[in-house]
């Protein structure tokens, strides 16, 4: 599974993330507060603006992210439109496109390697807690390990169901994929524990006897 | 420990994995997707904590910019759109889903996991979902705009609610399913 970040460089890239998401944090208040037509109309042109700074990758991405949401929007332009307030309705299209926009340039520019940093420096305090930082790092890599583990399952599971039965399994491969699920979370305790695990290291326990 | 952690990563993996489902269109046009059901589903058969953990993982992954949700989409985009309110939702739609489950020991396993995730699942994810909805939609308003009331955010987002419902029911069938044949395995129940 890939990032969602852009595989090459861009100006952008040199902020710290932190620096990125704080002025994400204040542009969004910026954004929730403007209410006027020409406000939001260059609120979305700014970030259009910075979207086509950072390369032809940039505005692909930022597309594909944007085009789910047209339906939200064309929906409620078409509710405002109804009730006699179509501004309203272009005003909010607008907001959605310019915030949407900015939060995923911040996505776009900031590599997975400086996000999970950040998680592991945040996940500190879980030390006091008796339980390892590597906690939240883990996790991460078992579930993108794990998709692809599960959709085969899955697969396999179709299949022995179509060579018993001519019906569609709609939802009963569900149950079966639970269990198969249940005994590989049992195997993985047992491999992560045989590793050391995951409990911090006790003072004193492996110096006994040396 | 080892154990949660792996049960709250493979959940967090089951979620993922139902995204890639293909949305089924329901009859008016509305399609709908799997992986709210992943949610109702963590917290029915993991329980309260662990199952809004492996939601918290999955909304940690979106977070991160990782393509996790349905149709391949994720990153900080989603926290700050107009549905921002229901993958945020997901987390006390999984916790009160276990919590039901874990507390109606009486009642029969497929009956508190629906009653878990009608509460959790909809009621709650919707009045999350709807609020940020309403919250996005009437940001910055102007004096003398009329702002939308939630009587309308919530008829707009009605259609999304009976592919919901036939989630709580497939559930309430799975939970059952799992009691019945390893009732060790539900551990909100263990």
């Amino acid at each position: 599974m890939l990032s969602l970040a852009l595989p090459y460089r861009t100006w952008a890239h040199r902020l710290p993330a932190a620096v990125k998401f704080g002025l994400l944090a204040v542009a969004m208040i910026a954004l929730m507060r403007i209410g006027s037509l020409a406000g939001q109309g260059a609120a979305v042109l700014v970030v259009a603006a910075l979207t086509a700074s950072l390369g032809r990758g940039a505005i692909r991405q930022s597309l594909v992210t944007l085009r789910p949401l047209v339906w939200i929007v064309a929906v409620i332009l078409l509710w405002d439109t109804a009730q006699g307030r179509f501004q309203l309705g272009v005003v909010f299209g607008l907001r959605v496109l310019a915030m949407v926009g900015l939060a995923n340039l911040v996505t776009l520019t900031t590599p997975l390697p400086e996000i999970v940093a950040l998680i592991e420096w945040l996940a500190q305090p879980l030390a006091r807690l008796g339980i390892s930082p590597r906690v939240p790092a883990i996790s991460v890599a078992l579930v993108i390990r794990f998709v692809p583990v599960l959709r085969a399952r899955h697969d396999i599971l179709a299949e022995a169901w179509r060579a018993r039965s001519a019906r569609k399994p709609r939802m009963k491969l569900l149950a079966p994929l639970t269990f198969s699920l249940l005994d590989d979370a049992d195997h993985m305790a047992d491999a992560l524990r045989a590793r050391g695990g995951l409990a911090l290291p006790r003072k004193g326990r492996d110096t006994v006897g040396t | 420990m080892e154990r949660n952690v792996t049960l709250i990563g493979l959940f967090a993996a089951l979620i993922v994995a139902l995204g890639f489902v293909p949305a089924i269109p329901l009859g008016f046009g509305v399609p709908i997707t799997l992986q709210s059901l992943g949610v109702m589903l963590a917290g029915a058969v993991l329980g309260s904590w662990r199952g809004a953990l492996a939601v918290l993982l999955v909304q940690a992954l979106v977070a991160i910019g990782l393509p996790v949700l349905a149709g391949g989409r994720g990153g900080l985009g989603i926290f700050v759109g107009p549905t921002a309110g229901f993958l945020i939702g997901w987390l006390p739609a999984a916790f009160v889903t276990g919590l039901i489950v874990e507390r109606l020991r009486r009642v029969p396993v497929a009956l508190a996991a629906g009653i878990g995730a009608t509460l959790g699942g909809i009621v709650i994810m919707y009045a999350l979902g709807i609020l940020g909805f309403w919250l996005v939609k009437n940001a910055g308003l102007n004096p003398g705009d009329a702002p939308m009331s939630l009587w309308a955010a919530t008829l707009i987002m009605a259609p999304f609610i009976p592919g919901d419902l036939i989630k709580v029911v497939v559930t309430g069938l799975v939970a059952r399913t799992i009691a019945q044949y390893r009732p060790s395995a539900l551990l909100a129940r263990g």
